[in-house]
Order: C-alpha cells, then sequence, then structure tokens
C-alpha cells in the first residue's frame, strides 16, 4: 500500500534520510522505532510531501507520490498524526475536528464521524467547545488522532503518540489504535520510541538509526532480538 | 461638546481609514509573519485606478455615486491583481529565506511601485473628484459629520463585518485560521497552503483599494506618495492593536486615528503624530504585544 524506495531526504546540507526503503500493506500496522534523532519523523513528513525526498521514490497504492503537494497526498487517504500534536491552539474541539474534514466532499456523514469519535474518546465530547490550546497533553493527543480519523484516512501515520502521557493512557490510546486498525480497516504506520508497547502491537516493525533503516522483521522476532533488546527494549 | 463630537466624528474616519490598511498588514503579518512594506503602494494604486476610472466614466456621462461603485470596483480588482503578484513575484520565492530577505524585498518594491507610478503618471498632486453626494438627512448634522464621512464610516464598518464573518465562518476563513495557527498541521489536513497566502493578499489589496478610493474623494487630492504616510499610520495601527490580530487592528487604528485628531483639535495639527507615535510608545511600554496581542510563547 506504501511503499518507499530508496528514500533520500535532505534539510539544507543535513542528509536526515539516507537511502531508506519501507513497505506497508494494507490492514497491517506497521511501527518504526528508533532513538532521538534517527529520522522517525522525517520519514512521516516525507511520506506525506512536506520534506519531499532529494531522490528516491515513494508509492502509495501505486500511485507515486514523492512530488505531490502535501494537500493531493492528504486527499488521496494519507493521514499524519505529528509528533507534538499541533493542535489548533485558538480553534475549538469541535473546530479542530472539523477541519479533520477540510478535503472531505461528503459532508452529510461528518456528523455521525463526530459520534465515532466522541465514543472512542468521550471525554471530547464533554470538552467539545473548549480551546485547542487549553486541553491536557492526553486530551490534546486524542484530539490529534480523531482529528485524523476525522479524514477518514485509508493509512494512519502516527508519530509519537505515547509521548508525554501517563502510562494508564498509553495503554488507551494503544488500545484505540488496535481498535481503529480492526474497526475501520484502517493501515496504521507508527513511529514509536516506546519500542516494547509498539511492538506488542505491531505486526512487523522497522528499526532506524541515523537515518538508515538497520533491521526489519516480524514485530514478534524483533521482541526476541538481542540487538533490540539492548537499545529498545532495556533489557 | 460639539467641537468635541466634531473631532470624534473626523477621528473615527481616519480610524476607519488606518483599519482599512491595517488589516492588510496584520493578515499578512498572522499568516507568513512578513512586514509588507508595500501595502501602502496598493492603497495609492488603487486611488489612482479609481481617478483615472472616473475621469473616464465622467466623459461617457455617468454620475457621482455610480462613478463611486464602478471606481472602487475596478480599483478593487486592480489592487487584487497587484497584491496577487507582488506576493508571487516579491516573496513567495523567498519563502524558505531568512526573515531579512523577504523585508527587503518588500521596501524594494515600495520603492519600485511609488516610483512606477511616479513616471507613469505625474509628482504633482492630482485632484480627485469628489465622488459621494451630499445626503439632504445629513443636513442637520452636517457641521458634526459630513455625508462623505459617513460613506466611509458606513463602507469601513460593512468592509469589517464582511471581513469577521470571512474568517469565522466559510471554508477559505477557516483554513486562513488554520494557516496562521500552524501552517504544517494545516498541510497536513489539506489545506493548500499557497493558495491561502494568495487569498489573504487579495483581500488585504481590496480593502486597501477601497480606503484608497475613499480617501481620495474625500481629501480631494492624491499623488504617488500617499501610501507611504497612510502605510506608516496603517503599520503603527496594527502594532498598537497586536500585530497578527484582526479585531486588534481596528482597535488600534480607532485609537490612532482618535489620538490625532483630539491632539490636532485641542493643542495643534503640528502635534498630531507626535501624539499619534507617543501613544504606540506608551501601549508598546505598557503591552509590548499591543491590545490585543498574545504575548509571544516562547519554546523552551
Ligand atoms: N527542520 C530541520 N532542520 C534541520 N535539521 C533537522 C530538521 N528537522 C530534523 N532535523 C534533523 O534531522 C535528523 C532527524 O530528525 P527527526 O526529527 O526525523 O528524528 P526523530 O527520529 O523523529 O527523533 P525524535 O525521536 O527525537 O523525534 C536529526 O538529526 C535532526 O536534527
Ligand atoms: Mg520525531
Amino acid at each position: 500500500m506504501l511503499e518507499l524506495r530508496n528514500v533520500d531526504t535532505y534539510y539544507g546540507n543535513i542528509q536526515a534520510l539516507k537511502g531508506i526503503s519501507i513497505d506497508v500493506n494494507e490492514g497491517e500496522i506497521v511501527t518504526l522505532i528508533g532513538a532521538n534523532g534517527a529520522g522517525k519523523s522525517t520519514t512521516l513528513m516525507t511520506v506525506c510531501g512536506v520534506t519531499p525526498p532529494r531522490s528516491g521514490e515513494v508509492y502509495f497504492m501505486g500511485t507515486p507520490i514523492h512530488q505531490m503537494p502535501t494537500e493531493k497526498i492528504v486527499a488521496l487517504g494519507l493521514v499524519q498524526v505529528p509528533e507534538g500534536r499541533r493542535i489548533f491552539p485558538t480553534m475549538s474541539v469541535l473546530e479542530n475536528l472539523e477541519m479533520g474534514t477540510f478535503l472531505r466532499r461528503d459532508k452529510n456523514d461528518i456528523q455521525k464521524d463526530i459520534d465515532y469519535v466522541f465514543d472512542l474518546f468521550p471525554i471530547l465530547a464533554q470538552r467539545r467547545s473548549q480551546m485547542g490550546g487549553t486541553l491536557s497533553g492526553g486530551e490534546q493527543q486524542m484530539l490529534a488522532i480523531s482529528r485524523a480519523l476525522m479524514a477518514r484516512p485509508r493509512l494512519l501515520l502516527l508519530d509519537e503518540p505515547s509521548l508525554g502521557l501517563a502510562p494508564l493512557i498509553i495503554k488507551q490510546i494503544f488500545e484505540i489504535i488496535k481498535k481503529i486498525n480492526q474497526e475501520q480497516k484502517t493501515t496504521v504506520f507508527l513511529v514509536e520510541q516506546n519500542a516494547n508497547q509498539a511492538l506488542k502491537l505491531a505486526d512487523r516493525g522497522y528499526v532506524m538509526e541515523n537515518g538508515h533503516i538497520t533491521l526489519t522483521d516480524t514485530a514478534e522476532n524483533l521482541l526476541d532480538n538481542e540487538q533490540v533488546k539492548s537499545a529498545y527494549l532495556g533489557l | 461638546m460639539e467641537y468635541f463630537l466634531e473631532l470624534s466624528s473626523s477621528g473615527l474616519v481616519r480610524g476607519s481609514i488606518y483599519a482599512l490598511i491595517a488589516l492588510g498588514y496584520t493578515m499578512v503579518y498572522g499568516i507568513i509573519q512578513l512586514i509588507n512594506f508595500a501595502h501602502g503602494e496598493i492603497y495609492m494604486i488603487g486611488a489612482f485606478v479609481a481617478l483615472i476610472v472616473s475621469g473616464v466614466l465622467t466623459i461617457y456621462g455617468f454620475s457621482g455615486v455610480s462613478i463611486l461603485i464602478l471606481a472602487a470596483l475596478i480599483a478593487a480588482i486592480y489592487a487584487a491583481a497587484y497584491g496577487y503578484t507582488l506576493e508571487k513575484i516579491a516573496y513567495r520565492p523567498l519563502r524558505n529565506a531568512p526573515r531579512l530577505s523577504p523585508l527587503i524585498s518588500a521596501i524594494g518594491m515600495s520603492l519600485f511601485l511609488q516610483n512606477y507610478v511616479l513616471l507613469a503618471q505625474t509628482p504633482d498632486f492630482l485632484r480627485f473628484p469628489a465622488l459621494i453626494p451630499d445626503f439632504e438627512f445629513m443636513e442637520p448634522i452636517a457641521h458634526i459629520m459630513g455625508s462623505a464621512e459617513l460613506v466611509i464610516l458606513v463602507t469601513s464598518a460593512i468592509s469589517m463585518v464582511g471581513l469577521t464573518v470571512l474568517i469565522k465562518y466559510t471554508r477559505i476563513g477557516k483554513a486562513m485560521r488554520a494557516t496562521q495557527q500552524d501552517m504544517v498541521m494545516a498541510r497536513l489536513v489539506g489545506v493548500n497552503v499557497d493558495n491561502v497566502i494568495s487569498v489573504t493578499f487579495i483581500i488585504g489589496s481590496v480593502l486597501a483599494a477601497i480606503g484608497g478610493v475613499l480617501v481620495g474623494s474625500y481629501i480631494g487630492q492624491i499623488n504617488f506618495y500617499i501610501g507611504f504616510m497612510a502605510g506608516v499610520k496603517a503599520f503603527t495601527a496594527a502594532v498598537l492593536g497586536g500585530i497578527g490580530n484582526v479585531p486588534g487592528a481596528v482597535l488600534g487604528a480607532l485609537v490612532l486615528g482618535l489620538t490625532e485628531a483630539y491632539a490636532a483639535g485641542y493643542i495643534s495639527s503640528a502635534y498630531e503624530d507626535v501624539f499619534a507615535f507617543g501613544v504606540l510608545v506608551l501601549i508598546l511600554i505598557l503591552r509590548p504585544s499591543g491590545l490585543l496581542g498574545k504575548a509571544v510563547k516562547q519554546k523552551v
């Protein structure tokens, strides 16, 4: 469904992605783990056309997207929940959700989808009129995921959804990612530093170091891998 | 008391003209953090286009109000084209350059447009026809507020309400707010940020052109340089209200216009600029981010 082929991405003269190749198949949950500065967020931004690759190719459902503007990529159903949530601070919860539907034509089903995300995260329903910027970190993460769901993604890209959250909330969010994958048949590409939980949730994983993909395997095997254990699982 | 009302009315008129121009500064700044120094020139070009159009229409036998409306319409279209082009050629290529570069480009465009009109037209003041008719119903209060002043106030008010509704409720307005709050995230929900920036320049230019037409008709003369001082004042108003903040620009403009009118009326017109900038300094000392501006959040 998503293919990256020898992708190189630069920030000025600094090369952040060094010839990476990644595949995500329809229906899967695939995780990308790696240390700080490895290039995980850059990978997602490259897929979305925010930091387009200098060389290499990216395909989504067979369509080359590496030269497409971001809004066209989003229109194909590739929706990202970025690092740091990026909630619109002076828009209400409802307005933030509405921004998620920006490219949708089927305006009739929007209310149904709002009900759906309020059902997933009842706290958001209570906060519907509150400004996004005043929500707690956990609530903002729930809103960020909900906003992405409002776009009806085919492939949901999540960048460290567990960052800075309490263990209980992390558990809840991971359960909901699983639920979205199973109920909505949404494919998920999950960037995480929380390798243990990410690998338990995912079908397959990639390990990234310094802009390179150094390892890829089923999540089960990665959990047993000595290298992964010592570097990312703290075992 | 009557003198006070008279000054207040003239202050509000000035203020609403400043507001029409200040909105362009503040909207552009809000979205791309650029001070568009050439914005005052758009206002000036609007006034020139209106002058030329009204000359032509007069020859063809059109009368006052219809000339005013047509002239304003054509001036707005011209200004929109100028604003759109300005962004496209002078600012867009510098979108990722250091912040000083587009600023210098803006100053360059301002000088260029001034001199272009100077060469294409004339350095002299040109007489601008009084296009706004005298209404009979304004007769009793004509010594406090004239018909032209009423038209300026009403037109400005309608423009500002229109802008507020556009920003709050329309699709493009929401895209503008999203882009202003987080440009990357706006792109990630599918907003075409380039279009939003173009539309922002177009809206700002249209408002400035409306201001230019109203002022030309009110003051009765224009030249290539009117955009400079009006631009400085409107920019001051935008900063006063909190740059980037739309209601702030209107409030700042009204405060500025009234300050100038009272200073000119009660002290001397020689001091109006002193007071105008004095108020700016005072407010920036007390509230560094302007009347309605939010304190800049520093990320640590
Ligand atoms: N805007 C930028 N300009 C210059 N360099 C950047 C920029 N953004 C990221 N980088 C660099 O690119 C590299 C990869 O960064 P990236 O944000 O993709 O890492 P990451 O794996 O997401 O890290 P983290 O886990 O800390 O979020 C880093 O060395 C970083 O310093
Ligand atoms: Mg990151």
